[in-house]
């Protein structure tokens, strides 16, 4: 079957062209506020309750309510879930962008929409759909507040009959929307019902058709900041501090929900504290504090807050306090854009803070790695004694994702180097700092330890092996020389890259990591299809990277690099590990309008560059 | 006679078999007569005094030269010298994380009430378990003797400068807050400042405690507010503060006169010899009204001005579990197989 994601599809009029199953994408413009984020999602859950791979995208304004807000929700039957440049069928509910959404789409696209806009008269080349929005809305609803929130189901249900939906399915996805809410549901399902009557009585079935498969059974849907919180929850987390930030607060907001539910007692006493504190230099202290006292604790931010750690973040690494961070990647300093995602923030995380320092990124690509992360970042973060980075994105984290449900963590928790008292009466004293097992990490004892030899005092870098203050130049050499070896130990137990995709002679390679990947993937089989051009694909799943990285760069003649930031930041820190006379092999995909990466961008990339 | 030894002097222990050795630090390496020394030898009393085990405390810190004091006291307590101005986080997440032990934090002017005010603020406001003492000179030493922000109008630097903002003051702003126990000394006023620092320990809350403590290279000098000799000429106490920890058991009947007691979390008792016949600590518009009329008389008033014993504490609005977060088994804090089954289940 041709699809519209290798090849472009060619225009012409509606009547010749053969249905198109399973393989679209939908936009749904509207207003920011209007409530139609309930009727995407109980749309896109009706497509993934019929079996059939589904993906949605959020493209949001930073506002509360008035600015325009598009949806985007793809269709296809290979499960390619990254965001596709063309759009197939547009919702056009929103006066202010109507006409210029409209001009945007190519030949033969769809446009259901409301029917005061008149967008009929715009183009010729595409096929319209009017619905009377507010005349159905009418009788459904006499509250003004109400009959404007129906309004976004009604496009639901003319949708499911232009796109062939199981009304079954529409219903059991509004019910759920509405979980508990029984009356809301019945609302918002006689809106769909009534929108759906309207559209059997006036139009044919488009042209795009969604058919059932049976590729989702047991998967579920889940958007990422959830499923870190999960991976939080069942990591054992003690101690959340945070301030809240977009893209990253809903982490926060779910994770303390969780807790409550799940983690007090049978005296009704919390086993958690969650503090919001009063910016996120507080959220890091509180952290270091918590975790130098043994809590498995950590913060949710953005860039923004990341740069406010930079000092205790290097405080951590010297005085070697565990901590937990999850940055969850958007825009620029400041406001930014605080609603666009990124990669943006990898160069000054890894080396976050002053004199020599560099620190861990666990880099997530898809839900079920923000929930594994979510407690093995806590596991390495105890064993290594420093802080570890979570590098998620707004695409990521605010957006649903269809995943296989997640595994139970069958490795216990991992405290690292600790001390007990029975421990330190045997051995009688010990040196925080010393390296007695070679791995470059030292025992350490938590606050509370009853033995008069139990205490070490935490401080930045002037130190000596026993904690003491020391300026000595031998001492602080000595320290982080062995910081050194305690990075090459972060090395070789972070997560290392896996080969997702391999062709055997292949000469090019294609690095890409996070969000970027399901693009990536996507545009890996475009180029082999398209081009007959052979690519492996390595996944970076770390910073610090293994050999395994050095060895697939040396391994290929040319290797792109695929990220979401301007000027290369993970081409760079790879360049800093491989041998020189592999750099010149590297080349680079960056990709930073703020919108989630498409696989035809890369694609596009790679061949232009091949052809130079 | 004369040769032979005098029997060693047996040296005098508290109640948890302790000597005064036991409660020492390093040796402070801040400036001979500096003022923080002394505050730092009330504290290692205190503790002694009040016989609590060194390894139950945590002394944090931040930067300057105060923050540098925690290693010369308690060397057997547990230490965490942070980041300038803020040690009320890290002191939070550690409460948080360990609720068993006793919290002292040791800050300054500066690390208080310019850098760090903002945690300062949300500290007090939290009403954290802990005592936060201010050693408070009005002059960064450690850079050299710039004005700090406690500083008061008109006093003047060795160099001439004059500072023509107002002073902060720090234990109006920590009662306005929602600080529990505020009070300030002098760190030439030893009695005062040990009966406070006894009191502290047996609090409940946040512990002000602001020490008016000279700098002798930076700010001791003619025309300083906080010269030593200013200091002692318009010192101000409101009370006489006595205190008897709860584990005395002899009650002598005390003399009350125009005193008042005050009874502490852990049964303490704060008995104040009142100087001023109106004032009742209680009270925080008194208090509030009666630093700002100091303020007007360049007094500097000294002695316990607010304390509420009663105010549930920030570990108790969590609602924590007895045992430490800290060292909870996996048990207690990932949820078994049976809740991950149940919350896929709802993501269907």
């Amino acid at each position: 079957m041709a699809s519209t994601d290798v090849v472009k599809q060619d225009t012409g009029s509606r009547q010749d062209r053969d249905p198109v199953v399973n393989d679209f994408s939908i936009q749904v413009a509207t207003v920011n506020g209007s409530g139609s984020q309930s009727a995407n999602s109980a749309l896109m859950r009706s497509i993934f309750l019929m079996g059939v791979p589904v993906s949605g995208k959020n493209l949001f304004p930073s506002n509360i309510a008035g600015l325009p807000t598009w949806f985007t929700i793809r269709v296809n039957k290979y499960g390619y879930s990254a965001r596709k440049q063309e759009t197939d069928l547009l919702v056009a509910m929103n006066p202010e962008t109507a006409a210029e959404d409209v001009r945007a789409l190519g030949a033969g696209a769809i446009v259901l929409f409301d029917e005061p806009l008149k967008l009929e008269v715009l183009r010729r080349d595409l096929e319209f759909f009017p619905v009377p929005i507010d005349k159905i809305a009418g009788p459904l609803a006499p509250e003004p507040k109400l009959k404007k929130l129906l309004r976004n189901m009604i496009y639901v249900g003319a949708l499911a009959h232009l796109l062939w939906l199981d009304m079954q399915a529409v219903e059991e996805a509004v019910r759920k929307q509405f979980n508990g809410k029984k009356r809301a549901a019945e609302n918002n399902i006689a809106a769909v019902r009534a929108g759906y009557d309207y559209a059997v009585a006036n139009f044919p079935r488009s042209r795009l058709k969604v058919e059932r498969m049976n590729e989702n059974a047991n998967k579920i849907i889940i958007d990422g900041n959830s499923a870190s919180a999960l991976g939080a929850l069942f990591g054992g987390v003690t101690v959340v501090s945070w301030y809240p930030i977009t893209p990253s607060s809903s982490l926060v907001e779910s994770l303390t929900e969780y807790l409550k539910q799940y983690r007090v007692d049978g005296d009704g006493k919390a086993t958690f504290a969650v503090i919001q504190a009063e910016d996120e230099l507080a959220s890091i202290g509180i952290v270091l504090g918590a975790s130098w006292a043994g809590a498995r604790a950590m913060t949710a931010t953005s860039g923004p807050g990341i740069s406010l750690m930079t000092e205790f973040t290097g405080f951590g690494y010297y005085a070697e306090i565990p901590a937990v961070i999850w940055d969850v990647q958007r825009l620029g300093p400041s406001t930014g854009l605080p609603t666009r995602t990124s990669q943006g923030d990898l160069l000054s995380t890894a080396f976050l803070s002053h004199g020599d320092t560099k620190h861990p990124m666990l880099l997530p690509a898809s839900v079920a790695e923000c929930f594994e992360f979510g407690y093995t970042a806590f596991d390495l973060a105890d064993r290594l004694q420093t802080p570890v980075f979570v590098m998620s994105d707004l695409d990521l984290a605010m957006n649903n994702w269809v995943s296989d449900p997640f595994p139970y963590p069958e490795k216990p928790l991992d405290r690292g180097k600790v001390l007990s008292k029975e421990e330190l009466e045997r051995l009688g004293s010990f040196a925080r700092y010393k390296d007695v097992d070679g791995d470059g990490i030292g025992y350490r004892t938590l606050p509370g330890i009853q033995h008069p030899n139990g205490a070490w005092f935490a401080r930045g870098s002037g130190h000596n092996e026993k904690a003491q203050y020391s300026e000595s130049p031998e001492d602080y050499v000595k320290n982080v020389n062995r910081l050194n070896r305690k990075w090459e130990t972060v090395r070789s137990i972070v997560p290392g890259p896996v080969i997702e995709r391999s062709t055997p002679g292949a000469e090019l390679g294609i690095i890409a990591f996070g969000s970027s990947h399901w693009a990536t993937l996507e545009s890996v089989d475009q180029l082999q299809q398209e081009q007959g051009i052979a690519l492996d694909y390595l996944r970076l799943r770390a910073y610090p990277f293994n050999a395994a990285v050095n060895e697939f760069v040396a391994g290929h003649e040319r290797v792109y690099v695929i990220e979401q930031n301007r000027d290369a930041q993970m081409l760079q820190l790879i360049k800093m590990d491989i041998a020189a006379a592999d750099i010149v092999k590297l080349r680079s995909v960056c990709y930073y309008n703020g919108h989630p990466l498409d696989a035809r961008f890369v694609s596009d990339s790679i061949v232009s560059q091949e052809q130079k | 006679m004369a040769t032979t030894p005098n029997p060693p002097a047996t040296a005098k222990i508290n109640r948890v078999g302790l000597s005064v050795i036991d409660y020492r630090g390093s040796k402070s390496t801040l400036c001979a007569g500096c003022g923080h020394n002394a505050i730092s030898e009330r504290i290692i009393e205190a503790f002694y005094e009040m016989g609590i085990e060194p390894e139950r405390v945590a002394k944090l810190s931040g930067i300057g030269c105060s923050s540098k004091t925690p290693a010369y006291f308690l060397g057997r307590a547990h230490s965490f010298n942070g980041v300038h101005g803020r040690m009320p986080a890290v002191a939070t997440g550690a409460a948080v994380a360990n609720r068993n032990l006793l919290y002292i934090g040791v800050s300054g002017d500066g690390d208080t009430a310019s850098i760090g005010l903002g945690q300062f603020a949300h500290l007090m406001r939290r009403n954290v378990p802990m005592i936060y003492i201010v050693e408070n000179n009005g002059v960064y030493g450690l850079t050299k003797g710039q004005f700090s922000a406690t500083a008061d109008i008109g006093s003047r630097l060795r160099t001439g400068v004059v500072n023509e903002l107002p002073a902060i003051d720090i234990c109006a702003l920590a009662i306005e807050l929602g600080a529990t126990f505020v009070a300030r000394s002098f760190s030439g006023d030893k009695k005062q400042l040990l009966a406070l620092l006894k009191a502290a320990i047996a609090h409940n809350g946040t512990v002000l405690l602001d020490v008016i403590s000279p700098c002798v290279t930076f700010n001791d000098h003619e025309g300083s507010t906080k010269s030593y000799k200013f200091v002692k000429d318009h010192e101000e106490p409101l009370q006489e503060i006595g205190f008897v920890p709860s584990f005395e058991e002899i009650d002598i009947e005390y003399e009350t006169g125009n005193g008042v007691e005050v009874s502490l979390h852990d049964g303490s008792k704060m008995r104040l010899a009142k100087l001023e016949e109106d004032f009742d600590p209680t009270d925080r518009i008194a208090a509030l009204t009666r630093l700002a009329h100091a303020r007007e008389k360049n007094e500097v008033l000294t002695g316990l001005f607010y304390v509420n014993p009663a105010q549930p504490n920030f570990t108790d609005l969590l609602n924590l579990v007895d045992e430490p977060l800290g060292t909870l088994p996996q048990e207690a804090v990932r949820p078994p197989r049976s809740v991950l089954d149940r919350i896929m289940e709802e993501f269907r």
